[in-house]
């Protein structure tokens, strides 16, 4: 392995039974990269990541990872029962120790430290998203491994949480692995994407990926739409002066092709 | 001193609460990963199963307790076996288990026609009965909970929280779920003496879910809850003494009339403000 790679994988497959769940996928993240899945349900996404985690055996192929890889997870669905009282300070411990200061500063770096002491079910669902991007980094993990991480969060939101996420990739300098089921805001911060069909469908940077046929067609014409969104966005970002009314019109062009 | 302790345990009454009080201070922090976990139905099968264990033990004549605990560990275990493979609803898989351990139970019992049962001892409990031997079984058996307990306090709670967060993170929640129902087999198995098959899972649900509303972090409930079910030991004890009631229901009673006032006492009393789920005041 390079010296800055976290993980990789090499032609692993899964089975259960006769039923393949992925195919010859293979697989690195390195250090300061983030790599996104991406693919429809049922794509073997969350496979894949299960098998980065260590949760799941390759029924073939190999997994190397760097020794001693500490791993931070940001779950897909997550729901607190009422019944468990939790706030946000506890929470932050739940997997291990941490100082208060160490456990702070995770909540500083995802701007939720005035909100230490909430319980977690009184937060909105972009805080409560920020707060278990935080648990995972109390951690100080070499790889984060986010599923879904904008689950429950409004359009505005999911832009402020991915820019995060790409901040937190500079800072830390860590690997990052994206799960996300559509492409909207991801790419902006993805180095690499992986199309995800059982098996890679196509793998590269975010503008080769949408522009493969390999792409299109599993998306099919709603991905070009999202692709003009996406290109839409994108010039947003970059003017001098992205104004309200602009975001607006964004939340626009994602409200029509749903209507 | 030691004299004077040694023969005050031989007053039945203080056997009685000494029991109990030890049996509450178990059964509360167990009994919140029963609330948290949504386990109550789960608690009350195992339970029934119980009585179960009760009729085979008199059968092969063999020790109850041990008999109680091997019964309730099976039932646990083929629960999650059964519930991988039946592609039943566990809700279900509880309803039929649940009262079928029951009903066998009860019916190896009518055979047993050699041996008198107290049926109602067993349903109900007789705390008033406890010897010296059970209060040593209750002690052994609680302080090897609690410690189990407090052991893999951390693991289990995030194995409550999120198996997959848990699993991701290199911990065995499913381990942890198993080590949870043999830790209920032995609670049932030990309480069944003082308050019945029919009323254990009061124990563990009425004072964890009393404890709730006045708890901010997962350990203080357990405190609390400990704490409650002492008190509603106490409490049914003193009820039981004054007005002849019978002692284990007494001791239901107590838990509930604790739970009832926790509902009225608002909660920001003890510095929360749990309806905007807000900011304590300090």
């Amino acid at each position: 392995m390079e010296t800055r790679e976290l993980i990789r994988l090499s032609d692993v497959s899964v089975r259960s039974g006769d039923r393949v769940r992925v195919d010859h996928v293979n697989l690195s993240i390195s250090r300061g990269q983030i790599v996104t899945l991406i693919g429809p349900n049922g794509s073997g996404k969350s496979t894949t990541a299960k098998v980065v985690t260590g949760v799941l055996q390759p029924t073939s192929g190999d997994v190397l990872r760097k020794p001693g890889l500490v791993i931070g997870y940001v779950p897909q669905k997550l729901s607190i029962d009422h019944a468990l009282p939790m706030s946000v300070l506890r929470l932050m411990q739940l997997t291990g120790r941490y100082s208060h200061q160490d456990v702070m500063k995770a909540l500083d770096a995802v701007g939720i430290a005035d909100l230490a002491r909430r319980d977690v079910q009184s937060l909105s669902g972009g805080q409560f998203q920020r707060a278990l991007l935080a648990r995972a980094l109390v951690r100080n993990p070499d790889l984060l491994v986010l599923d879904e991480p904008v689950q429950g969060v409004d359009f505005s939101g999911e832009t402020q949480i991915y820019e995060l996420i790409g901040r937190i990739k500079h800072e830390r300098d860590c690997g990052i692995l994206l799960i996300s089921h559509d492409l909207h805001v991801v790419m902006a911060e993805t180095d690499n994407v992986i199309c995800l069909n059982k098996h890679v469908c196509c793998t590269g940077a975010p503008e080769q990926v949408m522009q493969s046929s390999e792409y299109l067609s599993l998306f099919g014409p709603h991905s070009e739409r999202t692709l003009a969104l996406y290109n839409h966005h994108h010039d947003h970002e970059h003017m001098p002066d992205g104004s309200v009314a602009h975001d607006g019109h964004a939340h626009g062009a994602e409200g029509h092709h749903h209507a | 001193m030691e004299r004077k302790v040694i023969t005050m345990l031989d007053d039945f009454f203080v056997r009685a609460v000494l029991a109990g009080s030890m049996l509450a201070l178990v059964a509360g922090p167990l009994g919140c990963f029963v609330v948290w976990r949504r386990m109550a139905y789960f608690g009350d099968t195992i339970a029934h199963a119980a009585l179960l264990g009760v009729a085979l033990a008199l059968l092969f004549n063999l020790n109850i307790t041990a008999g109680v605990f091997a019964v309730a560990v099976l039932v646990s275990l083929l629960l999650i076996v059964v519930q991988r493979r039946a592609g039943l609803s566990s809700d279900a898989l509880l309803g039929i288990l649940s009262h079928s351990t029951l009903a066998v139970g009860l019916v190896i019992v009518s055979f047993l026609t050699w041996v008198r049962v107290d049926l109602v001892g067993f349903l109900f409990g007789d705390i008033l009965a406890v010897s010296k031997e059970d209060l040593l079984i209750i002690a052994i058996g609680g302080a090897l909970i609690l410690a189990v307990l407090g052991w893999f306090w951390r693991p289990m709670l995030a194995a409550t929280l999120s198996v997959e967060l848990a699993e991701a993170e290199g911990q065995r929640p499913e381990l942890m779920r198993v080590i949870l129902m043999v830790l209920l087999a032995l609670v049932i198995a030990i309480a069944m003496k003082l308050v019945g098959i029919l009323l254990i899972t009061s124990l563990l649900v009425i004072p964890a879910a009393s404890a709730r509303r006045l708890s901010a972090s997962p350990e203080q409930m357990a405190l609390i809850a400990a704490l409650f079910g002492v008190v509603a030991v106490w409490g049914g004890m003193a009820m039981s003494l004054n007005f002849d009631t019978p002692s284990g229901p007494s001791i239901v009673v107590g838990a509930l009339i604790l739970f009832l006032i926790t509902l009225i006492v608002p909660a920001n009393l003890f510095g929360r403000d749990v309806a905007d789920g807000g900011l304590p005041h300090d």
